[in-house]
C-alpha cells in the first residue's frame, strides 16, 4: 500500500498551541532559558580565554554582588532602569511605541544641569534643586508630547519620531556642552552646586523614589480611570471610539506623563548621580528599559525582577570581561545578547509546544 | 445504490491544547459523483474536519484514504495532487488581478498563457453553468462573483472533490439558486461535493446525504430524502427544542428616531450611506437586510455618533412625556431653551409661566420634580459623540457587528468590559469595579454565560458567550433604542435563540429595536419591518409579515441591476 511516493509520512515536527500552563512550569522554562543562555555564553567566552566555566560564574558573581558598594551600585542601577521602564510602560500599554527614552532622559539632565550651572553659587541650594525638578520633568514631559501630539493629530510613526528625537537631544547636550565648556575639552566637570544631598548613603535616594513610583504606577494602571482609558486604547481604537473615549487626549496625556517620568530619571542622574553630562548620560536605558518592560510583558512589579536581571548581567560581564582580558567589550555584549535571546525565545515554549513524528511502533501499538 | 467511495476518513481525531477536542474519532465516506452535507452548529469541528482533507491542518489520528489508497496530506498543494480543493469562507483572491490571472496563479508545470487559460475556463464555465466575465478584476467584484472565481480556480487545478465552507452564507437568495444549479452540474459530472452548512433548509434542498457533527462527534450520515428538518435539528442540538420566535403585535408605538436623508461618505468619498430615511418606533423591532457591505455597518455607526455623516438628520425623541426634568443631564441654560420652547407643563397639566419665576424658584422646582415634560423632548443628534449622546442622558444601546474589536476589549474580563460604558461615572479618580462587578455576575447567571468567573477574559469565551456579555451589558443600560449588527452571527443554535428572545423582551418593554441581520428566515421571523439596503440606498421597507424571501431579495440588489450605484 505504501507505493505513493514519497509523502507517506507524516510531517516531522508539529507546533501545537498550549491552552494552560502551570506557573511552576513557566518558571521551569524560564530558569532553562536563564542557566542555558548563561552556559552557552560561558563557552564562548572560554573559546577566546583560557579561563574556565567556574571562573566565568565567579567573576559574573563577583562583578554585581563582589563588594558593599558594588552590591549597592547594582541596587542603584536596577532602580534606574526600572525608573525608565515606569516611563515607558504607560506608553506601551497603550500600543505607543516610545524609542525615546534616551532622549527624554536626556533633555531631562540637561534642563538640570543648566540649572546647576545658571544658578549655581547664585542662589541657594534649596532653591534650585526644586527647580531643577521642575525644569527637568518639564524638558522630559515636552520632549514626549512633541511625537504625541503629531500620532494625535496627524498619525504619524511615533517609533520613527521619538528616535529621531532621541538624535536632537543628543545633539543638543552637545551644543550645550560646547558653549558651557570654555577649554574646548567637551568635558563638563561635575558642578558642585544643585547636588540633593544624600540620604542614609548616596545610593538610597533613586532606589527609593522609583519603587515608590513603580508602586504608584502599578495602581494608576489597574485602579485609575486614566489607567482603563489606557488599556482600552491599547487595545482597540474601535472600542474607545465606541464608548467615547477621546483617543487624542489619551494619547497625549500618556505621552506627558511617560516623558515627565523618564524626565525624573534625568533629574536624579544629573542632581544625584553624576553631576554633569555627556550625550551618552541617558547610558541607553531608554532601550534597555524596553527589554526590561517587554521581558516583564507590561506587569510593574515584574519589571523589577527584570531590571534587576538586566543590570546584574550587565554588571557581572564587565567583571567577567576583567577576569578573562577581553580587551574591547564586544564580546560582553555578544553575551548578554545571547542571554536576552535565550529569555525571548523561550517566551514561544511558554506558548506553543513542539510535536514530533512519531515512531512506528508507537503508531502500531494505537 | 451503487456508488463508488472516492474519500475515506477513518478515526479522524484533533485536538486544540488539551481541553479542545475538535474532532473525536470521526469516520466518513464520500462517495462519488454526490453532494454531501456536513451540519452542525458553530464549534462542532465541521471545518476543523475538513481543514484536514484540505491540507490545512494535520490529524493526531486517524487516516485519510482516497480511492481506497491511505494518503498522507500535509499542505493544501499535496491535497491538489489528490484533487481535493477547498473553498474558504473568507476567499483569498488577489484584489488587484483579473479573474482570469487569478485561476491561474500558482499552478505549476505550465506556461502562463493567458488565452489558453480564458479558453480552458470558458469551457469549464461553459459545462457548469458559471456566468463570469473573466477580464473583470476581483476588487470590482460581488460576493458572488467572487466566489464563482474560487470555484473555478479549483475546478481549474482538476479537483474532484470540492469542498465549500459555508457557501451560501454571504449571497442573496437568487445568488443561491444559480450557486445550486451550478453545484448540481458538477455534481451530474460525477464531482464529489462537500458543503459545510448550518443551514437546515439548504441542506435539505441541495444535498444527497447529511453528515452531522455535535461537539467534535460524528453523530450520524443520513439520506436526505429520508429525514426531515426537525430531526436534524435535533441530532444538531442533542435535545429537542423549539425553533419558534414568538413574534407579538407592536404596542402603542411611539415614535423614537427619525433619520431623514442620512449620508455618509467613506475616506474614499463614496457614499457608502447614500440618502437613508426611515423611522423606528419604539415597541417594535426593524429589521435591515442586505448584502454585506450595503451600508448597514455605517449607517449604525453614524447614529450611533461614531461616523461624520455628510448630511442629512437625526432626531431623537427622548421618552419623557410626563416625566420631570432634571439637572442630571441638563444645565439650567438647556431647561430654558427647552422651556422658551413651550416644553413644560406643571403637576396639573397646565402650561407654566416662566416670566413670573426667578431663576431660584426655577431651579426649586426642577429640583423639587415639579416641572414635566409635555411631550418626548426631541434631540438633534447632530455631530453629537458618543460622550455627548450619553452624557444628554440618551438610552442608545448599540451591539456592533465586530464584538471584540469595538463592543467589548478582549484581553479584559468581563468585570471590565462591563464598565466600558459606564466608568466614568462619579468624580473619583479611581474606578469602581464593585457595580461592574455586580452586573457581571447578575449577566452570567440571568443569561447562563459559560465562563469560569467573572474575572476570565473575554477573548477566551465562545462568541456566543462574548454575545451574551455585550448584549447583556447593552440591555442593562435600560436603552430606549437598541441597535444590534449581525447579533446572532457564528452563535450556536441555543444561544441564537436566547439572544432573540432578549431581543423581543426589550421590544415588549416598548424598546425600539433595529436588527441588522443576514438569514432571511430570521428576519421575516422577528422583525415586525425590514428595511432593505442596497448599495448604501434604502430599496423598500416592507411588512414582515407578509413579505416573501423573494421579494426581500430582489429588493437586495435592485439598484445594482439597475445600474445606479456609481
Amino acid at each position: 500500500m505504501k507505493k505513493n511516493k514519497n509523502n507517506l509520512k507524516e510531517p516531522f515536527v508539529r507546533i501545537v498551541k498550549r491552552d494552560n500552563i502551570k506557573i511552576q512550569k513557566i518558571i521551569l522554562i524560564y530558569s532553562i532559558a536563564i542557566v542555558g543562555g548563561l552556559l552557552l555564553s560561558g563557552f564562548i567566552s572560554m573559546m577566546f580565554s583560557d579561563k574556565n566555566l567556574v571562573d566565568f560564574f565567579q567573576s559574573l558573581f563577583t562583578g554585581a554582588f563582589g563588594s558593599e558598594r558594588k552590591f549597592w551600585l547594582l541596587l542603584q542601577d536596577t532602580s534606574l532602569l526600572l525608573g525608565t521602564s515606569m516611563a515607558l510602560l504607560p506608553a506601551f500599554k497603550m500600543k505607543f511605541w516610545n524609542l525615546g527614552g534616551n532622549g527624554q532622559i536626556l533633555v531631562g539632565c540637561l534642563a538640570a544641569i543648566a540649572c546647576m550651572f545658571y544658578l549655581g553659587g547664585k542662589v541657594d541650594d534649596f532653591v534650585i534643586i526644586p527647580l531643577m525638578l521642575i525644569a527637568s520633568v518639564t524638558a522630559g514631559a515636552i520632549w514626549a508630547a512633541i511625537p504625541a501630539i503629531f500620532k494625535a493629530k496627524f498619525n504619524t510613526n511615533e517609533s520613527l519620531f521619538t528616535l529621531m528625537m532621541n538624535y536632537i537631544a543628543q545633539s543638543l547636550v552637545s551644543l550645550c556642552i560646547t558653549i558651557w565648556v570654555k577649554s574646548g575639552s567637551g568635558v563638563l566637570a561635575p558642578i558642585a552646586y544643585g547636588n540633593i544631598p544624600d540620604i542614609g548613603n548616596k545610593y538610597l535616594l533613586p532606589i527609593i523614589l522609583f519603587v515608590v513610583i513603580t508602586v504608584l504606577m502599578h495602581v494608576y494602571l489597574r485602579s485609575s480611570k486614566h489607567g482603563y482609558e489606557i488599556s482600552v486604547v491599547g487595545e482597540s481604537i474601535n472600542t474607545a471610539k465606541y464608548v467615547g473615549i477621546r483617543v487624542d487626549k489619551v494619547i497625549i496625556r500618556t505621552m506627558i506623563l511617560s516623558g515627565a517620568i523618564a524626565g525624573l530619571v534625568g533629574f536624579v542622574l544629573a542632581g544625584s548621580i553624576n553631576h554633569t553630562i555627556s550625550t551618552a548620560s541617558a547610558n541607553n536605558m531608554g532601550f534597555t528599559g524596553i527589554m526590561a518592560t517587554w521581558l516583564a510583558t507590561f506587569n510593574p512589579l515584574m519589571i523589577i525582577l527584570t531590571s534587576f536581571f538586566i543590570t546584574f548581567i550587565s554588571k557581572g560581564m564587565v567583571e567577567v570581561r576583567k577576569t578573562f582580558m577581553f580587551t574591547n567589550d564586544s564580546i560582553s555584549n555578544i553575551v548578554v545578547g545571547i542571554v536576552y535571546f535565550a529569555v525571548i525565545i523561550c517566551s514561544f515554549f511558554i506558548n506553543y509546544k513542539l510535536v514530533f513524528r512519531k515512531k512506528e511502533k508507537e503508531e502500531i501499538k494505537k | 445504490m451503487n456508488k463508488t467511495v472516492i474519500l475515506q476518513l477513518k478515526n479522524i481525531t484533533k485536538k486544540f491544547g488539551t481541553k479542545v477536542i475538535a474532532n473525536n474519532n470521526v469516520s466518513l465516506d464520500v462517495y462519488k459523483g454526490e453532494i454531501l452535507s456536513i451540519l452542525g452548529e458553530n464549534g462542532c469541528g465541521k471545518t476543523t474536519l475538513m481543514n484536514m482533507v484540505a491540507g490545512i491542518y494535520y490529524p493526531d489520528s486517524g487516516k485519510i484514504l482516497i480511492n481506497g489508497e491511505e494518503v498522507i496530506i500535509r499542505s493544501p498543494r499535496d491535497a491538489f495532487e489528490h484533487k481535493i480543493g477547498m473553498i474558504h469562507q473568507h476567499f483569498k483572491l488577489i484584489d488587484i488581478f483579473s479573474a482570469a490571472q487569478n485561476v491561474a496563479l500558482g499552478v505549476e508545470g505550465e506556461k502562463f498563457n493567458l488565452k489558453e487559460v480564458n479558453n480552458r475556463i470558458k469551457e469549464m464555465a461553459k459545462k457548469y453553468g458559471f456566468n463570469i466575465n473573466l477580464d473583470k478584476k476581483i476588487y470590482e467584484m460581488s460576493v458572488s462573483e467572487k466566489q464563482t472565481v474560487e470555484i473555478l480556480k479549483v475546478l481549474y487545478r482538476g479537483a474532484d472533490i470540492l469542498i465549500l465552507d459555508e457557501p451560501t452564507a454571504v449571497l442573496t437568495p437568487q445568488e443561491i439558486r444559480s450557486l445550486f444549479k451550478v453545484l448540481s452540474a458538477m455534481r451530474d459530472d460525477g464531482k464529489s461535493i462537500i458543503i459545510i452548512t448550518h443551514k437546515l433548509n439548504e441542506v435539505m434542498e441541495i444535498s444527497d446525504r447529511v453528515t452531522v457533527l455535535r461537539k467534535g462527534d460524528h453523530i450520524a450520515t443520513v439520506n436526505t430524502s429520508e429525514t426531515s428538518e426537525k430531526e436534524l435539528t435535533e441530532m444538531m442540538v442533542g435535545e429537542k427544542i423549539d425553533l419558534n420566535i414568538n413574534r407579538t403585535e407592536p404596542k402603542n408605538s411611539k415614535l423614537r428616531l427619525s433619520v431623514s436623508n442620512l449620508t455618509v461618505k467613506n475616506p474614499d468619498g463614496y457614499n457608502v450611506v447614500d440618502n437613508v430615511s426611515f423611522e423606528a418606533f419604539g415597541g417594535e423591532i426593524l429589521g435591515i437586510a442586505g448584502i454585506a457591505g450595503s451600508g448597514q455597518k455605517e449607517l449604525l455607526e453614524a447614529i450611533a455618533g461614531l461616523n461624520n455623516y455628510e448630511n442629512g438628520k437625526l432626531i431623537y425623541y427622548h421618552p419623557k412625556k410626563n416625566k420631570p426634568v432634571s439637572f442630571f443631564h441638563k444645565t439650567y441654560k438647556r431647561v430654558m431653551e427647552l422651556a422658551n420652547e413651550n416644553a413644560f407643563i406643571d403637576e396639573k397639566g397646565n402650561d407654566i409661566d416662566f416670566t413670573k419665576l426667578t431663576k431660584k424658584e426655577i431651579k426649586e422646582l426642577v429640583n423639587s420634580e415639579k416641572i414635566i415634560f409635555k411631550e418626548d423632548e426631541v434631540i438633534d443628534l447632530k455631530d453629537k459623540t458618543p460622550r455627548e449622546i450619553r452624557e444628554l442622558g440618551i438610552r442608545l444601546s448599540f451591539v456592533p457587528e465586530d464584538r471584540l474589536g469595538m463592543g467589548l476589549v478582549g484581553n479584559m474580563d468581563i468585570v471590565d468590559n462591563m464598565m466600558l460604558r459606564s466608568y466614568r461615572k462619579g468624580k473619583s479618580v479611581f474606578l469602581d469595579r464593585k457595580r461592574p462587578q455586580d452586573l457581571a455576575d447578575r449577566i452570567i447567571e440571568e443569561l447562563k454565560v459559560n465562563t469560569p468567573d467573572s474575572h476570565t477574559a473575554v477573548r477566551k469565551l465562545s462568541g456566543g458567550n462574548v454575545q451574551k456579555v455585550l448584549v447583556g451589558r447593552e440591555i442593562a443600560a435600560a436603552p430606549a433604542i437598541l441597535m444590534t449588527a449581525y447579533p446572532v452571527r457564528g452563535l450556536d443554535i441555543n444561544s441564537s435563540y436566547t439572544i432573540y428572545n432578549l431581543l423581543n423582551e426589550q421590544k415588549q418593554k416598548g424598546v425600539s429595536v433595529i436588527f441588522v441581520g443576514e438569514d432571511l428566515d430570521v428576519l421575516m421571523a422577528l422583525s415586525d419591518r425590514i428595511l432593505v439596503l442596497s448599495g448604501g440606498k434604502v430599496s423598500g421597507i416592507v411588512d414582515a409579515r407578509t413579505t416573501t424571501k423573494d421579494e426581500i431579495g430582489l429588493l437586495m440588489v435592485q439598484s445594482k441591476e439597475n445600474g445606479v450605484t456609481e
